[in-house]
């Protein structure tokens, strides 16, 4: 079946100075997907994401949405509150929480496109104001609940154990209503336990809330159970795409990741 | 605790500090008979306390650093907000405080309701600040620029077509939330120390233009006889209209609180936060930042604009001499001293620093250098202010039990 891509990446390019950190790299995910996107440091994965969301005005290339409800769109050029609105949602791999609010205050932020009540009602605490602000409170409470992070509604996010504040991050991205995540490195710093935990958490978010993911991941094993299909970029070109058997024995992949002299 | 290294440190310490003071503590000249007065007794005073001060340093350092890591929860803050809880003990402070703020005029004379209402109308420009540099946390150095716009909106609207204050009250808010819309355009992409010296430029600027566009402005000898605020039409004798004024601004300070309140804790109140907290992070959760940091400069110019106009009602005369750079650090220190994003820290700080000035005279001369160490001790003893912000917190418990 030829199904629209819900994201579709032609050619993208990002140039810094005489870097080219993405190099046309073409991508596309399909509703329900998970897909990796795997890389030696330095490849360029960062950048292909601040790219997407709108961080970074890429220098070459094409990115374009099909968000299940909703019209197609592309992204360039517009800015990363425009994109979070139209359904793209991420992480930080340097965890960027706002650390001195509180871990509710976190998601609620998250929420804030959902809420329609400008100043003067918020001056005024017109009914209408008080009921979306009960709301939001109530809302971004569920969404701690089902990341896990409840007990620490009320705590500093930078007061948070490192696991809990990558979750954190996750909770927070979700409370925008995404059709589509980008986990960048959600692993990273993590003990083997939480590791599995936010394996079982990210295909409940992909069942429950019918997103798809997209995400960068160092920790193989867990980059080989999540997904569906993995692309592996070097120096900012795509060099590999498949099923995670199919890159586990790709010659070139095995090349990017272990030197050239292994090569046999 | 204390050994011969510590001692010989202190000693270095206190002469470093008699050589750093000497011209300023101990020479003064006599412009008059031409002499120099030596005050070496204020040398001794400093070598003295210099050397007391840096011989405990350290140990207030340790006891700072012990206080931080205790539990959070210990604070005297939460110890009297925990009593404020108590509806009993709330009810009757509350009702304490109201007597006193209704009684004052009253009782005190009219020079003390007089510097109670200037220290008011800092606890407004200081809330005002607040939303811009606590809230936003954007760093604004020309905050009097706004200040400006409010007073020479009551002087020129009142010079030219006779409006009175009641009108120009909003009208000065309007034109100050517009400045601030004009201000915040170029600076939109400035952070920090750019930000600040943008802003800093901008109050000079201000100011300069006041002076020199004699058409416009009147230039520095100002705008003078402006009336005084009337009681519904009717004028009043100096003696009432000091109290009238007082309660003006008792009822400005009131609704400054209840809407920077409301602003706090609402969908803009957040954005600002994490505006102050992390710009990326924040637009890629669906904030527009253009949007934030043009409402947190409006916001926080409105009240400005609203003090003004009531600053030009109260002294009858305006110039540009009154809306310096100077006055822009001393509403800063008010945010800063007081407690960044703290809504009773700031109105605390304003108390504090508007009224010690003023009830120790005696100390004028040295009223730069006091600041001075008092903001240098805050920063390093309470860098919070003197009452941090307290955070929000939310109970669920109840809720789920119902459902
Ligand atoms: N803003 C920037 N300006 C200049 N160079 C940059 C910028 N951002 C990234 N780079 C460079 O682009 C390259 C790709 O960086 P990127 O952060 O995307 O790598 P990555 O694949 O995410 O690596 P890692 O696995 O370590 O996170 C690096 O060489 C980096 O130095
Ligand atoms: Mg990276």
């Amino acid at each position: 079946m030829s199904e629209v891509p819900i994201l579709e990446v032609n050619d993208l390019s990002m140039v810094f100075g005489g870097l080219r950190a993405v190099d046309s790299v073409s991508l596309k995910i399909n509703k329900g997907e998970i897909v990796a996107l795997i890389g030696p440091n330095g490849a360029g994965k960062t950048t292909f994401f601040n790219c997407v969301t709108g961080v970074y005005v890429p220098t070459h290339g094409e990115i374009k949405i099909n968000p299940p409800e909703g019209k197609t769109a592309i992204l360039n050029g517009l800015k990363p509150n425009t994109i979070n609105e139209k359904g793209l949602a991420r992480t930080f791999q340097n965890i960027r929480l706002f650390s001195s609010m509180t871990v509710l205050e976190n998601v609620m932020i998250g929420r804030h496109q959902c809420l329609k009540s400008g100043i003067l009602s918020s001056i005024l605490r017109t009914p209408k104001q008080r009921k979306e602000e009960l709301k939001v409170l109530e809302d971004s409470y569920r969404i701690l609940e089902k990341i896990g992070l409840e007990e620490y509604a009320n705590d500093l996010a930078c007061n948070l154990p490192y696991g809990g504040q990558r979750r954190l991050e996750i909770a927070r991205a979700m409370a925008t209503d995404p059709f589509l995540l980008l986990l960048d490195e959600p692993a990273a710093g993590m003990n083997p336990q939480e590791t599995n935990d936010l394996v079982v958490l990210i295909q409940r978010l992909r069942k429950e809330d019918n997103i798809s993911i997209l995400l960068i991941e160092h920790d193989m094993s867990l980059v080989m159970t999540l997904s569906e299909r993995i692309y592996v970029v070097d120096y900012g070109k795509m060099i590999a795409m498949g099923s995670p058997l199919e890159i586990k024995n790709n010659s070139q992949v095995i090349k990017a990741y272990l030197g050239e002299d292994i090569d046999a | 605790m204390i050994n011969l290294k510590k001692i010989r440190k202190a000693i270095l310490t206190a002469v470093w500090f008699m050589f750093l003071t000497f011209p300023l503590m101990v020479m003064k000249v006599n412009t008059i008979e031409n002499t120099v007065q030596w005050r070496w007794i204020n040398l001794a005073y400093i070598g003295i306390s210099a050397f007391i001060f840096s011989l405990f340093w350290e140990d207030l350092l340790k006891r700072r650093d012990n206080i931080a890591s205790k539990d959070k929860k210990k604070s005297i803050n939460n110890k009297i907000s925990r009593k404020l809880e108590n509806k009993k003990i709330r009810n009757i402070s509350l009702f304490v405080l109201i007597l006193i703020v209704v009684l004052f005029p009253f009782i005190m004379s009219m020079y003390q309701t007089s510097i109670i209402t200037t220290a008011l109308m800092y606890v407004v420009l200081g809330l005002g600040l607040n939303i811009v540099v606590g809230f936003g946390g954007l760093l604004h150095l020309g905050y009097a620029a706004f200040y400006a716009v409010g007073a020479y909106t009551y002087g020129l609207l009142y010079y030219h077509f006779g409006l009175s204050f009641w009108l120009c009250l909003p009208l000065g808010a309007l034109f100050s939330a517009l400045f601030g819309i004009i201000l915040g355009f170029p600076i939109l992409r400035l952070r920090g120390d750019y930000l600040a010296i943008v802003t800093l430029a901008f109050g000079e600027i201000t100011k300069l233009v006041l002076e020199n566009w004699n058409d416009f402005s009147f230039g520095p000898s100002g705008i003078a006889n402006i009336p005084r605020p009337m009681f519904f039409g009717i004028k009043l004798k100096l003696a009432e209209v000091t109290n009238f004024t007082y309660f003006i601004a008792i009822g400005l300070t009131i609704l400054t609180i209840i809407v920077i309140k409301r602003l706090e804790s609402s969908k803009i109140g957040r954005a600002w936060e994490a505006m102050r907290e992390d710009e990326i992070a924040c637009q890629s959760m669906g904030i527009d930042i253009t949007k934030a940091k043009l409402t947190a400069f409006s916001m926080g110019a409105v009240w400005a604009g609203i003090m003004g106009v009531l600053f030009a009602a109260k002294t009858t005369f305006i110039n540009p001499a009154s809306f310096t750079t100077w006055e822009s650090i001393v509403i800063l220190c008010v945010v800063v001293i007081g407690g960044m994003g703290s809504i009773p820290g700031v109105i605390v700080g304003a108390l504090i620093f508007i009224l010690t000035p003023e009830y120790l005279r005696a100390f004028s001369e040295y009223r730069m250098l006091i600041f001075g160490l008092a903001l240098v001790i805050m920063m390093i003893f309470r860098p919070g202010g003197i009452i941090p912000k307290i955070r929000k917190t939310h109970q669920f418990k109840v809720k789920e039990v119902k459902e």
